[in-house]
């Protein structure tokens, strides 16, 4: 027969943890926390100084006027750069976001682990890895050689960029529908595509809208494969079979003359670039939001 | 015989008390005789790559009957279920030997498209699985890819009362499906199958995710689906099989001389002689709990 025992009292305050614990909880907590505050500083002085310094040139006459010729002037302002890369990497997002996004289609609910899926799949990776002024030369040598430098050569240069960014980041994005969805509809006697198109693609559409805008972001921001295949002018072109040019391109020249009013003007170019994809991103999101399907 | 097998002989009586009318569906255009065989297994084995899950499986389904099958984990049976209408066929290397027809046609036969089986033969899946769309949008969905003609509303509006989830819904049929209950969700998914008016209804352990309130909703519910369609259901509760089943399937896993182990049909028989007075000696073991 068991006689019943009242338990001893259990202390259950934070005084009972071992002292060994207890200091390794707290280092651990502050490393995290110092972790954090490290990391924020980088991204806290660039944000304050092209703000402050881009500040200092920003008018609606920056926005809205033309390039001046001479570095070493004052004044001038910014219209066909921005015009440029607005034009540039419209274009190059019209490019490779459909494809990007067809390709991830391709590899995640058809191709999955097939030879040809997989050599996509590494090829992507490795395109990834290729370094944007490669991949000027590329454009270089196969379209600016045989037409000229142009807005165009430079929209291609940025799609081949970022193509592999968006089939790798919508492919991960597909892979994470879950699988019982695709089955419901199958079940249903819905075909393949149609599943595609009306389940698995509204469930994936903000995670593709996301990996979307940081290669545009990405894009908006190259500056070398720019350099070399769109040449420069100073007055907005709006043909994107002339040479043209964008708000990076404007941020190297500026930056790398001795006089005081062109390091302003790259600031400010600077100032401008961050806004405008910020503003992107902002569109974005707010459309996906809209086309996406909520939880309730 | 113990105290199981005799509360288990109680729920038989019950349903088998129960009257048994059938009303028969006008949408089809072969006479409804309940009973008579609308599937049948011959001979199937599934294979995955070059194992062998279930081997040799023969059974007929009953039009307008609910057959259960049952058996311990990894016998095979949701493997069968799903080979019913080629749900198998999404997994790689998945394979289906022997013969299993829908109204006398081979539905594994080359010209055979599978949308079209999964068209007459719907599935409700373990775990809830609604659409991430308004309740609405999830049971109209089957009726827009299936080009259903009819009044768009009426025919959601039917499946959902049919799937008794109407008075639950009816004032928020713009919400997302995700935002219901599991049960909630569970016959939403119901719905969204009897939408597209299917001929039969598979089953894959519909209540194994649901609490008990909710498990004796579906129960019921099939009792009243079985009026219109035929039923297939895979079951790990014994009790359920017996609730709600009229025919069941035993099954169980044997391990070969290779030491593999395979799926196997034991006994299929009436679920009210299977459960009181097994054919086999393997099946009053199982469910009188002698085999674990």
């Amino acid at each position: 027969m068991t006689v019943a025992v009242t338990p001893a009292p259990v202390d259950l305050t934070r005084a009972a943890l071992s002292v060994r614990r207890r200091i390794v909880n707290r280092i651990a907590t502050l490393a995290i926390a110092l972790a954090l505050l490290v990391a924020l500083v980088p991204l806290a002085l660039v944000t304050y100084t092209v703000v402050s310094k881009g500040l200092d040139v920003m008018s609606w006459r920056f926005l809205t006027d033309n390039i001046v010729n001479s570095p070493r002037r004052a004044g001038g302002g910014m219209w066909p750069a921005i015009l440029g890369t607005l034009l540039i990497t419209g274009t190059a997002a019209l490019m490779a976001i459909p494809l990007g996004v067809f390709g991830a289609i391709y590899l995640n609910e058809y191709g999955k682990q097939k030879p040809l899926a997989r050599v996509i799949r590494t090829m992507a990776d490795v395109m990834t890895g290729v370094p944007s002024i490669v991949m000027g030369l590329f454009i270089y040598v196969t379209v600016v050689l045989a037409f000229n430098q142009s807005g165009l050569a430079g929209a291609l240069a940025l799609a081949c960029l970022m193509l592999p960014v968006v089939i790798r980041s919508s492919e991960e994005m597909f892979r994470l529908v879950p699988d019982e969805l695709r089955q419901a509809s199958l079940a249903l006697g819905a075909r393949r595509w149609r599943t595609t198109v009306t389940v698995v693609l509204p469930a994936a559409i903000s995670g593709i809208t996301s990996g979307a805008m940081l290669a545009i972001a990405r894009a908006a921001g190259e500056t070398a494969p720019v350099v070399l295949v769109t040449a420069i002018v100073f007055r907005p072109e709006w043909n994107l079979l002339e040479p043209n040019t964008t708000l990076p391109q404007q941020i190297f020249n500026n930056a790398s003359q001795p006089f005081a009013v062109a390091n302003q003007r790259a600031w400010g170019a600077a100032l401008t670039l961050i806004a405008i994809v910020l503003l992107a991103t902002l569109i974005a999101r707010f459309i996906a939001s809209r086309y996406s399907i909520k939880e309730r | 015989m113990s105290d199981f097998v005799r509360d288990l002989e109680g729920s038989v009586m019950a349903t088998h008390d129960r009257p048994n009318v059938h009303i028969a569906a006008g949408r089809d255009a072969s006479p409804v005789v309940p009973g008579t065989p609308v599937m049948e297994l011959q001979d199937v084995s599934v294979f995955y790559g070059t194992y062998e899950a279930v081997r040799g499986t023969t059974l007929p389904v009953r039009q307008h009957q609910i057959t259960a099958m049952i058996g311990p984990s990894g016998c095979g049976k949701s493997t069968i279920l799903r080979a019913l209408n080629r749900m198998n066929d999404l997994i790689p290397g998945a394979r289906v030997a022997g013969r299993i027809t829908y109204h006398g046609q081979d539905i594994y036969a080359r010209d055979v498209d599978p949308i079209q089986v999964r068209r007459h033969i719907g599935m409700v899946f373990q775990k809830p699985n609604p659409f991430p769309k308004s309740i609405y949008d999830n049971v109209a969905y089957g009726i827009r890819i299936n080009k259903i003609k009819g009044n768009l509303d009426d025919m959601v509006e039917e499946a959902l009362t049919g799937a008794a989830l109407w008075d639950e819904v009816k004032d928020k049929l713009k919400t997302s499906g995700m935002a219901l209950s599991g049960g909630q969700q569970q016959r939403l998914c119901i719905a969204r199958t009897i939408a597209v008016q299917p001929d039969i209804i598979l089953m894959d352990e519909p209540c194994s995710a649901l609490d008990p309130i909710a498990t004796g909703k579906i129960e019921d519910l099939m009792h009243e689906l079985s009026r219109q369609y035929t039923i297939v259901i895979v079951t790990h509760n014994m009790q359920q099989a017996a609730r709600v089943s009229h025919f069941t399937a035993f099954f169980t896993a044997e391990v070969d001389s290779a030491g593999v182990r395979h799926g196997r049909l034991v006994e299929f028989n009436d679920t009210g002689k299977l459960f009181t007075n097994p054919d086999d000696r393997r099946t009053e073991d199982y469910i009188t709990g002698r085999f674990g």
